[in-house]
Formats: structure tokens, C-alpha cells, sequence
């Protein structure tokens, strides 16, 4: 579930117009996509890696190896994560609220938000937006078909593409309550990249009964020291997609505007265990890594 | 601190097993006591709860425990009827292998946790009650035979998943990079439909300024495929009236010192023809920064620059003659005069009597007459800083600047007047042309454009009322007093209305008698800024205006009005009023009607009328201008010939006047004013005298100031005198005083 976002950091892309018979470098106009370079591992790919699956190349499985020589309980992580996500699904439609936009969704794999959903409530309606082209490519290929279910190819640094995207019109109702998914997402986003602004520009168009779910890697909570983990960081900046640690209160920020659902901005396994919490289980603890960084529940009023 | 997932992080701890400690291969060793006793379903679920503990930290499912073991519930059943089976199929466990992969227990350990578990406790948990040895090694050898299926099915499936996966993604990434060539394709197609369809020129070209590729606008602008553009380079494009700043800014481009310019800028096209572009350069950088190309946006300009320059031409030049026009005259004046440290000198020539050909010839040939005109004079002003111009009608302009300019500008004026001394013809004609000059020199950067121009025609006038076909230098009380009479003659018409005019009257005394037998009606301008102005500061000005008909007319009501009073008051012999006419009221059609109305509504009788005409205006007048006064003269209305013996008179002619009356000079009379008379005035005198009487005019003299005077003139045979000897002009009760008291001389 972590996005691909940050696959193409520069403020401005460029193509090269090769077909006006030299290399001239243009600005890439909006229509234009972004080039695709499977050479260059994709967080997308890498987490689908880290979650057991074969969607990745050898240039991923390399980068999420040297990842974890400074963090070996990564995939627990991101196991913790979809667990989270999980929860939380369950709790929207618990809630009543059956339309989803995930926004970072990746590479396909089990647990998806709409097969949760699903499972709780046949009627569901998901989105799936991610900004990776494979990762696009192959969410299409997936879900060819479904009609409950769309993928738009949109950055989260321009919701208002987002927003506007004919899939989004074509299935989401926002006169009803929305669950807005940001799960390991906004931790691809640096403060130049005005993820606040992004995540209230988002708020703004959901109407009222909405949710927010979110989750954020940060340095809180991790079984390592800093300066260890900060090799992990190290290696994300080298595939060009710098992962921003945030504290709990940064990530707190996020949920302005909205009301968070009990327990708050936990430790992702903290927030709502559900089964765990048959005491049967008490001898038997989560990873110690499923405790790295935060996630929350947030309702707009 | 625990730092490593792979080793389980807690132990099942079933009531009736024993703690699970350490990894896989550790299996757990539940209480053996326990099973047996239970019913199948509750010892099936016991084993999957065992199962699920050992492995689930390998597992990356999001399904919590207790939901993970429920899978496991149903690949236990199918494990312990497996082991029960008669006949026994081990490859029944290669789908629990299988399932495992399909619950995303992918990860290798997971298969070894599995076996494990199925080893030390499937034949326990699930094998059957109370059998012998020999019967416990038979469901010991099923059991291992169903791991090894186990462990088959678990690689089949994972094997067969990631490749699936494998080939899944790389279709899913060939599909993304065929989307996005396409979208590329795309986009690029547009950029090159807006590259070739753009109307405005573009171009690209390497640092070194060798052109590279441009669109067809541009091509179209240096004169298509023959323009002879691809493959030149940009240094080959210099103009003489490129922009200085132009090839410095082409120079920091290229260097990276700047991003981009623009400019407007002409280039020769391959045939020698100029085209005229606003050019904008930019500079293209690469990913890293460095400056690779130079991009120029090019838009013809040519059309609209001649166009411009047409309009241009046409705002500044007069269309007759080609000159420069007054707007473009007075832009070099204006720079002319700004200039400091120089000095300017500027003719300013009027021709003289230009209008009379234009009425006589007609305007065509007027106007090839100024075309002639013009052509002398742009051959008289050659010189460097010297221009010509027309600054409308027969004005013309010529300017010369530089330090000697008062040698330079009387230089000029004399080759202008020498151009203009040889005829011209015109429809067969020899016209001989003259004109007039005022000439202002001085230095620059004290007098406005407009200030020099105005002196100049002053003084241009001043020139004209000299004879013409000469020059005058501008000076300052000259100016003045033109600026004056300027000012006088805006301020006539406003005067009339304001009734600021008056009328003073100078009797005429019979010289037999010495009584009153009339008056001259002179009239006056009580100017409230200058007084009282006599009709010479304004006459003149009101002929030139026309005023002069509305004032005569004026004059004349007044007068007769004023003729009638003395009648109607005096009684007896009738005063007559004497009444100067000017030459351009001797022109008005409505000379005779006007007169005879005036005369009417005072109810005055024709023969108490007398109207004074110079004598100049008469000089060669002809049968049509003297036809009005013949048709007075009949009516009874005395004509008076003023200021005789002034204006070369042909005196063969007076018989042809219908004149009346002589009113001699008062030049002749001067001489009469010392004892004893100038002899050769005294003779002339005479000889007018007698010449008037045998043509029956009566003689009038003017300025008669002194008794000996008027004793001389009486002798000579003078019938009315007029001055101060007798009495200074004066407001009409004066006259009627005068008239009461029998003309009896006052001293003047």
C-alpha cells in the first residue's frame, strides 16, 4: 500500500521531444505522461516485495534488501499497515460509509481495500489512485471488469486532478460520506510538496460524515535507533523518493478539520485491535517493528 | 529489545498443549494425555490453532490470528482424513501446500513451520485411538509421506504464483510503457502539428549558433525552400541596423548568462530584400542545467513596419510637395533649439501675390506652381543640418543649423530669393514669383519652436509690407509691436460687439466764409487696455480681417444718424458728414444698397453725404469698381477723392472718376505753414486747383493749422478747409456749437 509517489520529484518534468529531429528538452505538458524506466525501482513494487509477492523486479528487490539491513522488520511494518487499513475499512462501513478513494493504493495484492469492503458490504464503491504507471497499468488489469471499482493515474500533489477525474465523478457520490485513504502515502511528500495543503484540499471537497485514514512512517515507536533507521531513509532518498519521517504530532496536523476516532493517532497496531484483543493472545504480542509510526481515523463534522 | 522478525515473538499456549518456544523447528509438544479424549472437531481445531501460532509471524496476510487459524481449520480436516484413508492418497496434502501459498504464506519458513507442526502433532492430535505399534508406525509413515506432499503442493503453487506474478507485473509495465510512448506520441504529434502549424516563425539552433531545424512559417518568412535557412548559422545574420545591444544579449545566451531576449531585428533574405522580425531567443537547458539550444520565436514585422513608416511618412510630409510638413518641421526645430552650444537660423518665406495666381489660373496651376516652389527650395538648403518644409497654403521653411549660422542663413535666404527670381512656367505662362522672408537667428535653448516660428512670420510680414521679394531680420520691438497689432486685431471683432468704437468729427470749413459746412466722421477705439486708438492702429488691421465692412457699416449709420440730428437741430443750410470708405468696402457688393438704406432709415438726403476714397484705391481701377460709386455719385452722393497727389495719379484719368471733390494732401499744404510759402508747393497747389475747377471739382485741403496757412490756400482759390487751425476733431454737440457760432476761427 505504499504509493509510488515521488517516482518523479522534479517540480517540473521534462520529455525530450526527440521527434523534432534533435534533443531538445521541453516542458512536459500536463497531457504527457511521465516516461516508464523499470530500472529505476518503484516504492510500489518494493512494498509489494516486502509483502511476499513477485510483482517486482531484481532492481526493487535490491533496493528493499539494503532497506532492510538497516530495518529487517519492514515488512512487518507493512504488514501492520494493511492490517490497519483492514480495521479501518471495516469501521467505515461499520459506519455506513461504502465509498472509498484510496489514494497511493500501488500494487494490487491481497486485502485490497475493495475486497474488504466488499466482504462487509457488497455495494461498495473504491477508487484507486496512484501516480505509478505499472502500478496503474497493472491495478487495471486486476479490477478490468469491476465496475464497483475504478484507477485513475493522478499525483496527490494535484487533488484537484484528482477530484475531477471522470472515475471519481463516475462512482463516487460526494452528496454522501467519502473514506479518504491516505495509508503510507503522505510520508512520500515533503514539506516543498505541501502535503497539508494537499490532504485539506482533499477535506474541502468531502462532505460532511467523511473519513479520513491515514497512516505515516515516523522514527516514534521503532524498535531501532535513529541512526540506524536513518539508513533505511537513506536508501529511499537513493531511488530518488525521499521518505519524509514525520512526529506524532506532525501527523496529528493532518487530521484538522477533522474529529479522530477512538484511540486517536496511535501505534498502528493500538488503533481499534479488534480480535487481539482475546486475552488467549496475551502471551502472544505484535512485532515489535508493527509499532513503528502512526495511524488515525479522522471524521469531518 | 527484540530486533529480529524471524524469530516468533510469542507461544501458543493451549491449555491442553505444551508452550511453543523458538522458530519451526522447534514444533511444539503438546500434552499427549489430552487429545485422545476429545471429540475429532474440538482436536482438529486445537491443531489448527497450534499451526496457525507457528506461523503466522511468516505470514504477511492482514488477517488478524484467530482469523488466519480459521483458515487453517479446513486444511487440518483434510490433513486428518487424509491420514485415515483407506486406500491412503498423500497427494490429497498437496492442496494444503497449495493453500497455504493461496493464504499468502509465501514466505519459506512458513512451509517449514507447517511441517513441522504436521510432524510432531497431526498423528497425535488427529491420528486414531488406541492402536499397537506396528499400527503408530503406519500413521507415523503416512504422516511423513503427507509432508513430503505438503512440501510439494506449497512449491508447485508458489512457483507457479510467482511466475504468475512475475509475468503479470511485466505485462502490467509493458502496458504502462506502451500508454505512455502513445500519450508521448500523442503529445509529441501535437507539438509538432503546433511546430508546423504555427503561424509564427520558429527556430532552433545549436550554441554555436548553427541552425538545426525550423518550422515552415519561418521558412516562408526568408522566402521558402529558396530562402536558403537550414544549415546556415546565426552569426551570418547581421544588419547594419541591427540594435546595438543585440548580438552583446546573443552573446550571454549562449554563454548561459541569460535566459532569453527580444528584439526587434531585420535580416537580409537570400535575394537581398529585408525582413523585419520581433525575435524572442530563448535558452534551452538540459535536465542538469546546462544550455544546449537556442529557440527563436519570429514574427514578420516587415508589412507593418512599412506600413508604419508609410503612415509615418504621410504624418510628416506635406502630399503636394514631398516637403516635410509642420509636424516634422517643428520635431527638428524642437531638436534644433534643444541643442545646446549651437545656434539655428530659419527662413520663413511667404510668396508674394501667390493668392492672385491661384484666383487667375486656377488652383492646379497653383499648386504645380508650389511643387515648383518646393523643388528650388529643397536645392537651396543641400547643406548638412539644413531642412525644408511647407508649412501649409504658400509658407515654406527652411531651417540651417551649426555655430555660423548668421552667415549661413542670409546665404540661404539669398539663394532662395535668387532661386525664385527665375520664371516659371506654367501652362505656357512665364510666372515670375517673389516672396517675402523673415529670417530669425539666434542661439539654441532659449526660444520655443513656436516662439521662433511667430517672430518669424512678424517678421516675414514685416518683410511684405515692405515691398516684398526682400528679407528682414527678426528684432525684438519690431516683434512687439506686432505682437500688439496681433493682439488688436483678435480683438476687433469683440470691440464692434462691445460697442467700444466712437466717432469724432472735424468740421469742414467753407474758406469764402469760414462757416461749417460739415464735419469728417473719424472714428476711434477707446481700448481698455490701451486708450483711445486712432483709426490708423486699426484700420488696417480690420481690412485685412474683413472687419472692416461690419465697422464701416457701423460708421457710416452712425455718421448719417448723426448728420440728420444736426439737420433736424440746426435747421437752415444742411451739415453735410464726410465718411471715409476703405478699399475693401469699395469692393462689397453691398456697397450701394447698404448706403442707400442708411440713408433712408435716417431719412438723410443723398447730397448731404460725402464719401472719401483714397486715391490709391483708385489707381487703375476699372469700370466694374467704379460702377457703385457712379451709381452714389447719381444718387446725389458727393464722392471725395482723399489724400490727393499721393499716388501717382493720372491726371487724365479724373475725368473718367465720378469724383466730386479733391481732398489735396496735406503734404502740399506743410509748405504753406512758414511766411513766406514754399513757392513750388505754392504753384503745384495752384495748378491742382485750376485743374480741379475746369473739371468742376471743388478742392478740400487737410491740415490747414495756422492763419497765414489759411489765408494762402483761400488765395490760391481752396473752397473747404479741414484742421486744427480751425477746430480739432471733436464729439458732435462740438460741430453744432461750432455751427451756432457761424464759423467764426478758433485758434487751434
Amino acid at each position: 500500500m505504499i504509493s509510488t509517489f515521488g517516482s518523479d520529484r522534479c517540480p517540473t518534468s521534462r520529455t525530450t521531444a526527440t521527434d523534432y529531429g534533435l534533443e531538445t528538452e521541453m516542458e512536459r505538458p500536463t497531457w504527457a505522461p511521465p516516461g516508464i524506466d523499470i530500472s529505476v525501482p518503484s516504492v510500489s513494487r518494493i512494498y509489494d516485495y516486502y509483502l511476499g509477492g513477485s510483482h517486482n523486479f531484481e532492481v526493487d528487490r535490491q533496493a528493499a534488501r539494503r532497506a532492510m539491513e538497516f530495518m529487517p522488520g519492514l515488512p512487518k511494518i507493512m504488514q501492520a499497515n494493511r492490517a490497519f487499513m483492514r480495521r479501518a475499512v471495516r469501521h467505515a462501513v461499520a459506519q455506513g460509509v461504502t465509498q472509498f478513494l484510496d489514494i497511493g493504493s500501488g500494487i494490487p495484492t491481497f486485502g485490497n481495500v475493495h475486497e474488504v469492503a466488499r466482504a462487509a458490504s457488497p455495494d461498495a464503491r473504491v477508487v484507486y489512485v496512484d501516480h505509478d504507471p505499472v502500478a496503474v497499468a497493472h491495478s487495471r488489469a486486476v479490477l478490468e471488469g469491476d465496475t464497483q471499482t475504478g484507477v485513475v493515474s493522478a499525483d496527490l500533489r494535484k487533488p484537484q486532478d484528482i477530484l475531477t477525474a471522470a472515475e471519481v465523478e463516475r462512482l463516487l457520490d460526494f452528496d454522501r460520506p467519502v473514506a479518504l485513504l491516505l495509508v503510507a502515502v503522505l510520508h512520500f511528500l515533503e514539506d516543498a510538496d505541501d502535503p497539508y495543503g494537499a490532504v485539506a484540499e482533499l477535506r474541502d471537497a468531502l462532505p460532511p460524515g467523511s473519513l479520513l485514514v491515514l497512516t505515516h512512517a515516523s522514527y516514534e515507536g521503532m524498535p531501532l535507533s535513529e541512526e540506524v533507521a536513518s539508513g533505511t531513509v537513506g536508501v529511499y532518498r537513493d531511488i530518488r523518493n525521499p521518505l519524509v519521517m514525520r512526529t506524532r504530532e506532525e501527523v496529528a496536523r493532518f487530521f484538522d478539520g477533522f474529529e479522530l476516532v477512538d484511540p486517536g493517532v496511535v501505534s498502528m497496531p493500538n488503533w481499534q485491535p479488534g480480535g487481539l484483543a482475546d486475552p488467549q493472545d496475551g502471551d502472544m504480542p505484535e512485532d515489535p517493528y508493527a509499532f513503528s509510526g502512526y495511524g488515525g481515523v479522522g471524521r469531518k463534522a | 529489545m527484540r530486533s529480529t522478525a524471524a524469530v516468533p515473538s510469542g507461544t501458543p499456549t493451549p491449555k491442553d498443549a505444551e508452550p511453543v518456544q523458538g522458530g519451526p523447528s522447534r514444533v511444539p509438544h503438546p500434552c499427549p494425555q489430552a487429545a485422545p479424549h476429545s471429540g475429532l472437531d474440538d482436536r482438529i481445531a486445537r491443531f489448527a490453532t497450534i499451526w496457525g501460532r507457528a506461523i503466522f509471524p511468516f505470514t504477511a496476510t492482514s488477517l488478524t490470528r484467530p482469523e488466519f487459524e480459521q483458515h487453517l481449520v479446513p486444511l487440518t480436516r483434510t490433513l486428518a482424513e487424509a491420514l485415515h484413508a483407506r486406500p491412503f492418497d498423500a497427494a490429497v496434502a498437496q492442496q494444503v501446500g497449495a493453500e497455504l501459498v493461496t493464504v499468502h504464506c509465501t514466505d519459506p519458513e512458513a512451509l517449514a513451520g507447517t511441517l513441522g507442526v504436521v510432524e510432531s502433532y497431526l498423528v497425535l492430535y488427529c491420528g486414531p485411538d488406541g492402536v499397537g505399534v506396528e499400527g503408530a508406525e503406519e500413521y507415523r509413515s503416512r504422516c511423513a509421506r503427507l509432508q513430503h506432499q505438503i512440501a510439494a503442493g506449497f512449491a508447485r503453487a508458489l512457483r507457479e504464483r510467482t511466475l504468475r506474478e512475475q509475468e503479470a507485473i511485466a505485462r502490467s509495465a509493458l502496458t504502462a510503457r506502451i500508454d505512455a510512448q502513445q500519450a508521448l506520441h500523442a503529445s509529441e504529434e501535437r507539438f509538432r502539428a503546433v511546430f508546423e502549424g504555427a503561424a509564427i516563425g520558429i527556430g532552433i539552433a545549436d550554441l554555436e549558433g548553427n541552425v538545426l531545424e525550423v518550422n515552415d512559417a519561418l521558412l516562408q518568412m526568408f522566402g521558402g525552400m529558396g530562402g536558403h535557412v537550414r544549415g546556415r548559422n546565426i552569426s551570418e545574420w547581421g544588419h547594419p541596423d541591427d540594435a546595438p545591444q543585440v548580438w552583446r544579449m546573443y552573446g550571454e545566451l549562449v554563454r548561459g548568462e541569460r535566459e532569453s531576449y527580444r528584439v526587434e531585428k531585420p535580416y537580409y533574405r537570400h535575394d537581398g530584400t529585408v525582413l523585419w522580425t520581433n525575435l524572442t531567443v530563448s535558452l534551452l537547458r538540459d535536465t542538469e542545467g546546462r544550455p544546449q539550444y537556442q529557440l527563436a520565436l519570429m514574427e514578420d514585422t516587415t508589412e507593418r513596419r512599412l506600413l508604419n513608416l508609410r503612415l509615418r511618412y504621410e504624418a510628416t510630409h506635406d502630399a503636394l510637395t514631398g516637403l516635410p510638413n509642420r509636424t516634422l518641421f517643428f520635431e527638428r526645430l524642437e531638436k534644433a533649439l534643444s541643442g545646446g552650444g549651437t545656434r539655428f537660423g530659419l527662413c520663413y518665406l511667404d510668396l508674394d501675390g501667390f493668392k492672385a495666381v491661384n484666383d487667375s489660373l486656377g488652383h492646379s496651376a497653383g499648386d504645380r506652381l508650389l511643387v515648383e516652389v518646393a523643388d528650388r527650395l529643397q536645392s537651396c538648403a543641400t547643406g548638412p543640418g539644413e531642412v525644408v518644409a511647407r508649412l501649409g497654403g504658400d509658407e515654406f521653411v527652411a531651417l540651417t543649423t551649426g555655430p555660423d549660422t548668421q552667415e549661413k542663413v542670409t546665404e540661404l535666404a539669398v539663394r532662395i530669393l535668387s532661386a525664385l527670381s527665375a520664371p516659371i512656367r506654367i501652362e505656357g505662362r512665364e510666372l515670375s514669383v517673389r516672396g517675402s522672408i523673415g529670417i530669425v537667428e539666434g542661439p539654441a535653448g532659449e526660444r520655443t519652436p513656436a516662439e521662433v516660428l511667430r517672430s518669424a512670420d512678424i517678421t516675414m510680414y514685416r518683410a511684405k509690407a515692405a515691398g516684398g521679394s526682400r528679407f528682414e531680420f527678426a528684432d525684438a520691438e519690431a516683434d512687439a509691436r506686432a505682437i500688439t497689432r496681433h493682439g488688436l486685431t483678435n480683438a476687433l471683432p469683440a470691440a464692434l460687439e462691445r460697442g467700444e468704437f466712437f466717432i469724432e468729427y472735424q468740421p469742414l470749413v467753407h474758406m469764402h466764409d469760414g462757416t461749417v459746412r460739415g464735419a469728417e466722421a473719424l472714428v476711434r477705439w477707446e481700448h481698455p487696455q490701451y486708450g483711445v486708438l486712432g483709426p490708423d492702429r486699426f484700420i488696417p488691421l480690420a481690412e485685412r480681417t474683413g472687419l472692416i465692412v461690419p465697422l464701416g457699416r457701423w460708421v457710416l449709420e452712425e455718421s448719417v444718424r448723426q448728420a440728420r440730428t444736426w439737420q433736424r437741430e440746426h435747421g437752415g443750410s444742411p451739415l453735410r458728414v464726410n465718411v471715409n470708405l476703405s478699399p475693401t468696402q469699395l469692393h462689397h457688393p453691398g456697397l450701394v444698397a447698404d448706403t442707400v438704406a442708411v440713408l433712408e432709415n435716417a431719412g438723410l438726403a443723398p447730397g448731404a453725404l460725402c464719401l472719401e476714397v483714397t486715391e490709391s484705391a483708385l489707381i487703375g481701377a476699372d469700370d466694374d469698381l467704379l460702377e457703385p460709386l457712379r451709381r452714389l455719385a447719381d444718387l446725389g452722393v458727393d464722392i471725395a477723392l482723399d489724400d490727393f497727389g499721393t499716388g501717382y495719379s493720372n491726371l487724365a484719368n479724373l475725368r473718367r472718376l465720378p469724383v466730386s471733390v479733391l481732398k489735396l494732401d496735406r503734404s502740399f499744404t506743410k509748405g504753406m505753414q512758414q511766411q513766406p510759402a514754399n513757392p513750388v508747393d505754392v504753384k503745384i497747389v495752384e495748378g491742382i486747383v485750376a485743374l480741379a475747377h475746369s473739371l468742376e471739382l471743388a478742392v478740400t485741403v487737410e491740415g490747414v493749422e495756422t492763419g497765414a496757412q489759411a489765408a494762402q490756400l483761400r488765395a490760391l482759390g481752396c473752397d473747404t478747409a479741414q484742421g486744427w487751425y480751425y477746430a480739432r476733431p471733436g464729439a458732435p454737440d462740438r460741430i453744432h456749437a461750432l455751427t451756432l457760432a457761424d464759423a467764426i476761427p478758433t485758434p487751434g
